[in-house]
């Protein structure tokens, strides 16, 4: 049988089911009614002891919410959501409030080694020190709307670096949160960031002080456990002049029957001189073969080169969730700031991607770098979408953009949907877009040398996507790699 | 029990017979060449052989150890020991050498239930084989054959071949492409290989490649079939007269 035929016939097969991290986390939770309104927003606010000022913030985007639509221009289908029929808030119930590791739900705990979370983490988790000169990372653990552990806080402290769930920052820091929150990403954004900033239950805020180099990689782990319940994470990162934080994200969910709608929003602001490195590898549950179930992900993510030569770097591998709309974008208002986005999305089964970068130059000298690599199997569908803009006073502005796709079997599809815009004459802007199939002679080959066809798949993938990988941090990249490999698995016959 | 035995063989591509009932038998310790016109279907064989998909075959059997080869999947048939030196080694990109041999050898190892080699032991078995073949060590971080100029392909090849230590070796063409100097290094190569109890099915459009590794027996294949078969002379006879002579026969 060709391969080809083979192809579809295993995609017909793949059991998506079989997800790996299909599993649920028997621990009471603490929820919010079903359904949104006003109550909803209150509700949330009182739940995390807010000011009122926060309040009045949330209450004020659910107002505009309301008047506004949500976005068809994606590629991507779904039924519609019904925003009355879900849940926006869940906590796991604490016995107390958390004061020491010790303290944590078991069962969380367990949760955490079934997902195989990397032993760096587990490490951190169980408080286990390392020698001294081992490059550490700090976990803010969020288990689904709350987050129930913040290690390493006293280093980080010493370094006057504020590492803290959101919840609290808005408590402790409010002068610091009053200031950037919303100023990014603001709260009339788009439909989804509106719906976040009404109800957005937790997440990680950062402060970098001046001339500080974070002293570790933050790290936090984002899990959805709640059936029905619509996760709204908000993540907020400043590195002040002069510093630099590298900030990794990841997830993993258990297995739905029901979507589940999951709105993020994260900003980032550098000042001059300063660096943010983001780097994210999701893996939420992408639905089971009929294409029923899985995460519906829209997140709007957006770093501001505030100040002089000041420098985002958005790094992403995707592999799970059904419906992926995620646009990680950077605004060069800084002269000389640099803003990069490389990123790895990959479609198997039923799922949807629609997922790319702006790079939006308005100082002089700026420059913007992208490389996309889209990798489609099964019968998914997975789009670039790139947007590159050079404003009027934008002299000099330099953008370099490289889009691979790599189609697995011809039942997928990749699209490519680059938008340019010069406004000033200097810009120079530079695309290059390549979409090819995999080799059955490269398989073959493989195969030949002893490797399992899924094998193979995942190495000639792995070598596609090597550009990317490389920008992740060392540990992170290793994990991507099997991650891609498993995402892939029954792609091909 | 012989090595590999191809009986009354016939395969399909598409609608068109390629191989229209051919017979081979090769025993341990032997070393065979195959010769014959572009399009004879050489490639063809070496590649049913080794399990690529795209081939139906409608008769005949392939044994391998008095074993069904064809019952077996391409990556099965690797870690038994069938290898195959490919006419057109392919390139894989992002994918520095040294990490395909080491996956590939693993991954045979795993299916063989042997352990994984050592990493030490692994890097200093490809070194003492790269050596022996000239090939540099920046070359085995590189991609897989990306970049190599076409002797150096093959060289990869024999490189794997020496590494994986295979029970029967398909070479297809690895003369082709390369100069003299880089031909006495590959073929040393695969004598160095040669014992009683491995063989090597060796296709080659070139008497000078038998120079150097002197084949046991030599066969003519034409149209799909093997048309004649006798010893070493019998390239030398091809050298002299051509294929005409067997087009008739076949
Ligand atoms: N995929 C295919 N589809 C159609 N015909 C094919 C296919 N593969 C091989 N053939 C045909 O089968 C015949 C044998 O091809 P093969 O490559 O085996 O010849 P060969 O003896 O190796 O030739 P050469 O000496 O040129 O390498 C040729 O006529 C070729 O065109
Ligand atoms: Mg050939």
């Amino acid at each position: 049988m060709p391969a080809v035929q083979e192809t579809v016939e295993r995609v017909k097969r793949i059991d998506v089911d079989q997800y790996r991290y299909g599993f649920e986390t028997l621990i009471e939770s603490d929820k919010a009614p079903k359904g949104l309104s006003e109550d909803t927003v209150r509700f949330i606010s009182a739940k995390k002891n807010e000011p009122a000022w926060m309040l009045e913030w949330r209450l004020e985007a659910y107002r505009r919410w309301l008047t506004m639509t949500e976005p068809t221009w994606a590629r991507v289908n779904y039924p519609r959501i019904d925003y009355q029929d879900l849940y926006y808030y869940s906590a796991p119930k604490p016995k107390k409030q958390i004061g020491s590791l010790d303290e944590i739900d078991p069962e969380i705990l367990k949760t955490y080694e079934k997902l195989g979370i990397p032993l760096r983490e587990v490490e951190v988790l169980e408080g286990v020190v390392r020698p001294e000169g081992e490059r550490k990372i700090a976990v803010d653990a969020v288990f689904d709307s709350v987050s129930v552990a913040t290690t390493f806080q006293k280093e980080l402290k010493a370094a006057g670096v504020i590492f803290m769930p959101i919840s609290e920052a808005i408590r402790e820091h409010p002068e610091l949160v009053k200031k950037y929150l919303g100023t990014v990403v603001p709260t009339s954004d788009n439909y989804f960031a509106t719906l976040n900033s009404a109800v957005f239950s937790d997440g990680s805020f950062v402060y970098v002080p001046p001339g500080v180099r974070c002293p570790m990689e933050l790290s936090t782990y984002f899990r959805i456990n709640e059936r029905n319940t619509g996760q709204f994470e908000r993540t907020l990162i400043i590195a002040d002049k002069g510093s630099y934080v590298s900030y990794l994200e990841g997830c993993t969910a258990p297995q739905r029957d029901e979507n589940q709608l999951h709105a993020a929003v994260v900003e980032l602001v550098t000042l001059d001189d300063a660096e943010i490195k983001y780097s994210t590898v999701q893996n939420w549950y992408p639905g089971n073969s009929e294409g029923v179930g899985g995460i519906y992900n829209f997140v709007t993510k957006r770093g501001d080169c505030r100040g002089n030569n000041s420098k985002i770097s958005w790094t992403q591998v995707e592999t799970g969730s059904a419906i992926t709309w995620k646009y990680p974008s950077c605004i060069l208002r800084g002269d000389n700031s640099r803003g990069e986005f490389y990123s790895i999305a990959i479609s198997n089964g039923h799922q949807q991607v629609d997922s790319g970068t702006k790079m939006i130059h308005l100082g002089k000298n700026t420059t913007s770098r992208i490389i996309a690599k889209g990798i489609a199997a099964g019968v998914s569908q997975n789009t670039y979408r790139g947007l590159v803009t050079a404003h009027r006073k934008a002299t000099g502005a330099r953008n370099f953009t490289a889009c691979d796709s790599l189609l697995i079997g011809d039942k997928c599809g990749a699209h490519t949907v680059p938008y340019v815009e010069a406004k000033n004459s200097s810009a120079l802007f530079e695309h290059e877009a390549t979409t090819s199939k995999i080799s059955e002679d490269v398989l073959f080959y493989c195969v030949q040398r002893g490797l399992s066809q899924e094998e193979a798949v995942g190495l000639v993938v792995n070598g596609f996507v090597k550009d990317v990988l490389q920008q992740l941090p060392m540990e992170f990249a290793v994990e991507a790699q099997k991650l891609i490999s498993i995402s892939l698995e029954g792609s091909v016959g | 029990m012989s090595l590999l035995e191809v009986k009354n063989l016939k395969v399909r591509v598409e609608d068109n017979e390629i191989l229209h009932g051919l017979t081979l038998t090769v025993n341990p310790g032997e070393v065979h060449a195959i010769m014959g016109p572009n399009g004879s279907g050489k490639s063809t064989l070496s590649h049913v052989i080794a399990g690529k998909p795209g081939y139906e075959v409608t008769d005949g059997e392939i044994l391998f150890k008095g074993e069904d080869l064809l019952e077996m999947s391409p990556d099965e048939r690797a870690a038994k020991g069938v290898f195959l030196a490919f006419q057109y080694p392919v390139e894989i990109p992002g994918v520095a050498t040294m990490t395909f041999l080491r996956t590939a050898l693993n991954a045979q190892r795993k299916a063989r239930g042997e352990s994984e080699y050592s990493t030490p032991d692994f890097l200093k078995k490809v070194r003492e084989v790269a050596k022996s073949l000239n090939i540099p060590q920046d070359m085995l971080r590189r991609g897989v054959n990306v970049g190599f100029s076409g002797g150096e392909k093959k060289r990869n090849e024999i490189l794997q071949m020496a590494l994986f230590e295979p029970a029967v070796c398909i070479l297809d063409e690895m003369d082709s492409g390369l100069d003299i100097d880089a031909l006495r290094v590959a073929a040393d190569g695969v004598n160095a290989l040669r014992s009683p109890d491995r063989a090597m099915v060796v296709i080659t459009h070139y008497q000078r490649l038998l120079n150097y590794i002197v084949p046991d027996f030599v066969h003519v294949m034409s149209k799909g079939r093997v048309v004649k078969s006798g010893g070493k002379d019998l390239a030398l006879e091809l050298e002299a007269s051509g294929y005409a002579q067997f087009e008739d026969a076949a």
